[in-house]
């Protein structure tokens, strides 16, 4: 404002008036509180989170719960213990099991990451890392059928043990994918549902093979 | 809280509004009457002040809708006063140069990671793949007039990614033994390495040959060929006669080579270039399928052409629980080629 530079306010008018300053700033008592509470305390709340999506994960219903807060301990606990399952199931005795786990990390993660980048080109409405909470967590079902296997194939290997591993594995690929399927195909338009199927569909079906060729050492 | 106020305002910066007036008060001793003369006037007028405090004020807003990492420190330097101006000073330059380097940062971002950018190449109707898929194994007629080719990357990538299942499920039924790799590192660079190379291949070629098509449409092309290969290869890995390979091998991949070929040549002038191109890519897309049935079995004939042997090599003892059907053929299989030998 230069052409008013040689304005100036005399000091016998007082100026009045009301400032309300909206005071929102709320988070530093929260973060007060949650910094300060016992470390029990936030574990207790992860884990519980964790195990409702698990819940969520076997009895698959319309919530919105799995998507709205999502997380990414489960899929890296459910990815850790089923690739240390895999582990060590190679025909080559000299192999020593390290391929196999990156190999189960390696699709998992990247298996997830190409569906939800398939789902988005699609026009899914659904954020990144929603689809690969829901994604992982999904793998539930088949690291349930990889324990089972493992006990299984304690009691011996053969065409018997075969068949009750092919129909638990496969039972459990079935759960997966209809679950996954039931919360990542709602956000999908209705006339593309297949399309956003099917890459799951594989994706899990990866999974099971490998959890069905295994035999261990 | 009139103009007076400006002073110290524009030196604190961009900090809490709301901490900073709350405060005043105090400070200027409970009264909304300031003394210019204990001003910090850097500034001629108090309505340059003004302007400056607008300015700041929006600017805050904008910095207190992302983080408020910076106020704790805005919050001590606003007390210094004249000394603190300096150290001011220096901080909104630092802001103004972060705020710079963000912006364009995000906006390298939006341009370059901008997943849009494929989202046409996507936009297909379950109904529309399904056709494509058997058009794919009919050759076409008419090849005096250029064919239409869909620009569409869905069922390509997703046939690529079911070759990928199948090589790796090939790979683990014939017991490759990868030792500087892993078999899914293997399965995926062939794969995606034979798609997206040979199509870059056949692109340059048909750019020298001037055949009108365009990368997308190459891609395309070669992706839904990939349908006869996955037929081939899911047939051909669980029952390993090789007779059966080879039949297989000259109708299914011989019938996408034709209407891939097909396309190529409605869409080229000239004998030569015809006969170049065709060439080129009849012969790659053979090979490969030739390629992948017999880099991942040849184990298996290893195996077999021991079995006759006295003694038994250590992984024949963890054979995998293949079902009892294709251990049948596997022993028809042994025995076919004992006799041939």
């Amino acid at each position: 404002f230069p052409g008013l530079a040689d304005v100036s306010i005399s000091q016998d008018i007082p100026v009045e008036g009301e400032i309300t300053v909206p005071v929102g700033s709320h988070s530093p008592d929260e973060d007060y509180s949650t910094l300060d509470e016992p470390v029990k305390d936030t574990i207790m709340r992860d884990l519980k989170a964790v195990g409702k999506k698990f819940v969520h994960v076997m009895y698959p219903r319309k919530s919105s719960a799995l998507l709205r807060d999502w997380d990414l301990w489960g899929p890296l606990v459910l990815c850790v213990s089923l690739a240390l399952m895999l582990q060590g199931g190679s025909a080559d005795s000299k192999d020593d099991g390290g391929p196999q786990f990156a190999e189960v990390f390696v699709i998992i993660w990247f298996g997830a990451v190409v569906i939800t980048l398939n789902s988005k080109l699609l026009g899914g409405t659904i954020s990144f890392f929603q689809s690969l909470c829901v994604l992982g967590y999904c793998v539930l079902p088949l690291t349930v059928a990889m324990l089972v296997c493992r006990l299984v194939l304690l009691a011996g290997v053969g065409t018997v043990s075969f068949i009750i591993r092919l129909i638990v594995v496969g039972a459990m690929f079935g759960w997966s994918t209809l679950a996954s399927t039931a919360f990542l195909a709602d956000s999908q338009p209705p006339n593309r549902k297949a399309l956003v199927v099917y890459p799951i569909f594989l994706f899990y079906f990866v999974i099971s093979w490998m959890i069905l060729t295994f035999t261990p050492q | 809280v009139g103009p007076g106020r400006a002073g110290p305002r524009a030196a604190a910066g961009p900090g809490r509004a709301g901490a900073d007036a709350v405060s005043a008060p105090a400070q200027g001793g409970g009264s909304a009457v300031i003394d210019m003369e204990n001003m910090d006037d850097t500034s001629g007028s108090s309505f340059e002040d003004m302007g400056e405090m607008h300015q700041r004020m929006k600017e805050e807003e904008e910095e207190e809708a992302e983080g408020e990492a910076g106020a704790g420190e805005e919050e001590d330097g606003e007390f210094l006063g004249m000394k603190g101006l300096r150290g001011q000073l220096g901080r909104q330059v630092a802001d103004q140069m972060w705020q710079v380097g963000k912006r364009q940062a995000s906006r390298a971002f939006s341009l370059y990671a901008n997943i849009d950018i494929l989202r046409p190449y996507f936009d297909v109707e379950p109904v529309q793949v399904r056709a494509r898929l058997l058009e794919s194994m009919i050759p076409v007629k008419m090849i005096n007039f250029p064919q239409k080719i869909a620009g569409e990357l869905y069922g390509p990538l997703m046939l690529v990614f079911t070759l990928v299942a199948i090589l790796l499920h090939g790979m683990k039924t014939s017991d490759t033994i990868i030792r500087e790799g892993t078999l899914m590192g293997t399965a995926i660079g062939t794969c995606f390495g034979y798609w997206l190379g040979v199509s870059s291949f056949m692109y340059f070629l048909a750019y020298l040959c001037n055949a009108q098509i365009t990368m997308v449409q190459m891609l395309s092309l070669l992706g839904y060929g990939l349908f006869g290969h996955c037929i081939t290869l899911f047939v051909t890995y669980n029952i390993h006669f090789h007779s059966l390979f080879y039949i297989f091998w000259l109708v299914v991949g011989g019938l996408s080579t034709l209407r891939m070929v097909a396309v190529l040549v409605s869409r080229t002038v000239g004998h030569t270039q015809r006969l170049i191109l065709c060439g080129t890519l009849a012969a790659l897309h053979m090979l490969f399928l030739l390629y992948l049935h017999f880099a991942y079995h040849k184990v298996v004939e290893g195996i077999l052409d021991t079995l006759e042997g006295p003694n038994m090599p250590p992984f024949q003892r963890v054979a995998r629980d293949i079902p009892v059907v294709s251990n049948a053929v596997l022993n028809t299989t042994a025995k076919a080629i004992a006799l041939t030998l």
